[in-house]
C-alpha cells in the first residue's frame, strides 16, 4: 500500500510540471485592460504620447484619475511612470527635448492650453519628489513661501495660520512647533519629506503628485508618510509613483501598471494584488522579471 | 494543461519555496489518502491491526500540517507573495487544514474498526461502508490529482461527486436504521457503522473544499457557498 501511494505521488509530481511562462513582450497596440475610466474624474488623460527627442517614452496612454482618489503607478524602471506623472503638472516643460502630445485635462480644462499659467497650475497640482528637497531656509519659510508668492495670505496672522495648518496636515506640527525658525534642512529625512508635503499642501492644491516619496526613508518614516497619504486623500486627489509594490497595495485605491511606456492595466488595488487581469502585471507584482 | 506557473521568480529561492509547499502538500495528500484507504479496509475486513496502524500514524499527518503551515507563514513573512503566489499560499494553508481533518476522520473510522472487529462477525452494514468508502477514496484521489495539475475542469467535476456521496449517505442511513429495527441486538454494532459512514460523508465535504480551493488558485474566484 505504501509503495502504491508513493508511486501515485510520483505520477502526480510529474504531472504537476507547470507550463512555461508565455512571452513577456508587449504586443503591438494592445489596449489598456481594467477600469481605466471613472465616473467622477478629477483629471482625464487621453492618448498621451511623450517623447524625448525622437525617443518615445509614453505610448498612447489614456486614463482617468477620480476625485479624492489615491492612484498608484507602478512598473519596472524606465517604464515611463515618472515621465507620465511629471507630464500631469507640466514638469516636463523644463526638459528642452521633451514633447507631450494628446490631451491632459483637469476638471475639463486642457492643461497644455497655450495661455494657461504654468506657475498657477503647479500650485493646483503640487508635487513631492523622491529626495526631500526643502529650501535652504527656515521651516516656517519653507511652508510660507508658496502662499506668499501666490498671494494667498493678506496678513502675517493669515500666513501663520496657513503654516500651522499645513504642518498639522502633514503631521509635522507637534515635532517642529518649537523650532519653526530653524533650518528645514536640519530635520531628519522623514521630517524633511513631511515638510515638503506641508509645503505642497500650503498652496491648497487640488492634486498632489508624489514621485517615490518614501524611497529615501526608513520604514518608520515611510509608515508616517503612508498614514499621511491616507488622511490627505480626504481632501486631495493623489497620484503616487512607487517602486514598492507593498506600498502601492497599502495606500492606493487603484493601481496602474506601466510597462515599456505603455499603460498595461488599471484596476482596483485589491484586484491587482490578488487577481491581476494582465499577465504582465501578474509577472511584475509576483517578482518574475526586473 | 493549466497555465499556472510558480517558477521564473527573480528570486530563485522563492520558486523553490513555493515548489516545496506544493510538494509537501501532495505528500500529505498521499499520506491522508493512504490513511483513509487503510481505515476503510480495516472496517470492511475487520482488521484491527491495520486500524491500530492508522490510529498511530495519524500523528504523522498532524506533524505535516504544522510543518506546512509554518513554511507558509515563513513565505508570507519573507516574500510578501502577491497574485497567484498569494492565492497558492493561502490555498495551501487551507488545504492542509482540510487534509488534517480528513486524517482525523480516518482515525475515527479506525477507532470504530477496532470496536467492530471485537464484536460479532455479521456483515450487516459493511456493504454500505465499502460502497461509500470507494466513492470517497476516489473523490479524494481526483481532488488531489486536480490539485497536482491545477486542473479547474477536473476540480469542478470532482466537486459534483460530493452530491452523490451525500445521497449515498442518506441511503446508507436508511439501511442502517432498518437493520437496527429488524434486530435491536445489533444496535450498538450498527451505531459504530453509522459513525463510520458519517465520517466518510464528512471526508467528502473536505474533498469538496479542496476542489473549491483549486478553483480559487487558478481562477481567483471564490466559489464557496454557491
Amino acid at each position: 500500500m505504501t509503495q502504491l501511494a508513493s508511486a501515485d505521488k510520483k505520477k502526480r509530481a510529474t504531472k504537476a510540471k507547470p507550463a512555461a511562462m508565455k512571452s513577456l513582450e508587449v504586443e503591438g497596440h494592445e489596449p489598456t485592460v481594467g477600469k481605466v475610466f471613472t465616473e467622477n474624474p478629477k483629471m482625464t488623460m487621453r492618448n498621451v504620447n511623450v517623447y524625448y527627442d525622437d525617443k518615445q517614452a509614453i505610448h498612447d496612454v489614456s486614463i482617468d484619475i477620480a476625485k479624492n482618489e489615491v492612484i498608484a503607478m507602478i512598473g519596472p524602471s524606465g517604464c515611463g511612470k515618472s515621465t507620465f506623472l511629471r507630464s500631469l503638472n507640466r514638469m516636463n516643460d523644463t526638459v528642452d527635448i521633451c514633447r507631450v502630445e494628446g490631451e491632459i485635462c483637469m476638471d475639463g480644462e486642457n492643461l497644455y492650453a497655450p495661455k494657461l499659467d504654468v506657475v498657477e497650475l503647479r500650485a493646483r497640482v503640487g508635487m513631492v519628489f523622491q529626495k526631500p528637497n526643502p529650501f535652504p531656509k527656515s521651516i516656517y519659510e519653507n511652508v510660507a513661501y508658496g502662499p506668499k508668492i501666490h498671494g494667498l495670505a493678506d496678513t502675517r496672522v493669515d500666513l501663520d495660520e496657513i503654516v500651522e495648518n499645513s504642518l498639522r496636515k502633514a503631521s509635522l506640527w507637534e515635532e517642529v512647533k518649537e523650532r519653526l525658525h530653524q533650518a528645514g534642512t536640519g530635520l531628519s529625512g522623514g521630517q524633511q519629506q513631511r515638510l515638503c508635503i506641508a509645503r505642497a499642501i500650503a498652496v491648497s492644491p487640488e492634486v498632489i503628485l508624489m514621485d517615490e516619496p518614501c524611497s529615501a526613508l526608513d520604514p518608520i518614516a515611510t509608515a508616517k508618510i503612508e498614514e499621511l497619504i491616507e488622511e490627505l486623500s480626504e481632501n486631495f486627489t493623489i497620484a503616487i509613483v512607487t517602486h514598492s509594490m507593498q506600498q502601492a497595495a497599502r495606500v492606493s485605491h487603484r493601481t496602474a501598471y506601466f510597462h515599456l511606456g505603455r499603460l498595461i492595466e488599471v484596476n482596483p488595488t485589491e484586484q491587482v494584488f490578488t487577481m491581476p487581469q494582465h499577465q504582465l502585471t501578474e509577472a511584475y507584482i509576483t517578482g518574475r522579471f526586473g | 494543461m493549466s497555465k499556472m506557473s510558480f517558477e521564473n521568480h527573480i528570486m530563485k529561492q522563492f520558486d523553490e519555496e513555493l515548489e516545496e509547499i506544493r510538494t509537501r502538500l501532495m505528500e500529505m495528500g498521499g499520506k491522508v489518502e493512504q490513511q483513509l484507504q487503510n481505515a476503510v479496509r480495516a472496517v470492511s475486513e475487520a482488521d484491527s491491526a491495520l486500524a491500530e496502524l492508522v490510529i498511530k500514524e495519524e500523528k504523522l499527518v498532524d506533524e505535516m500540517e504544522v510543518d506546512i503551515d509554518e513554511a507558509c507563514i515563513l513565505i508570507i513573512a519573507r516574500r510578501q507573495p502577491a497574485a497567484s503566489d498569494l492565492r497558492l499560499v493561502m490555498m495551501v494553508t487551507k488545504a492542509v487544514n482540510d487534509l488534517e481533518r480528513i486524517g482525523d476522520e480516518a482515525k475515527k473510522i479506525a477507532n470504530h474498526a477496532v470496536m467492530l472487529a471485537g464484536e460479532s462477525t455479521t456483515s450487516e452494514g459493511y456493504t454500505e461502508v465499502r460502497h461509500m468508502g470507494k466513492s470517497v477514496i476516489s473523490m479524494l484521489n481526483n481532488a488531489l490529482d486536480a490539485f497536482a495539475r491545477f486542473d479547474v475542469d477536473a476540480a469542478m467535476r470532482t466537486l459534483e461527486e460530493d452530491k452523490q456521496i451525500d445521497l449515498d449517505y442518506k441511503t446508507a442511513l436508511r439501511e442502517l436504521v432498518t437493520y437496527m429495527m429488524e434486530d435491536p441486538r445489533s444496535i450498538s454494532r450498527v451505531i459504530n457503522i453509522l459513525w463510520v459512514v458519517r465520517s466518510l460523508e464528512r471526508i467528502g465535504d473536505h474533498a469538496k473544499n479542496l476542489c473549491e480551493q483549486i478553483v480559487f488558485v487558478v481562477k481567483g474566484k471564490d466559489i464557496r457557498h454557491q
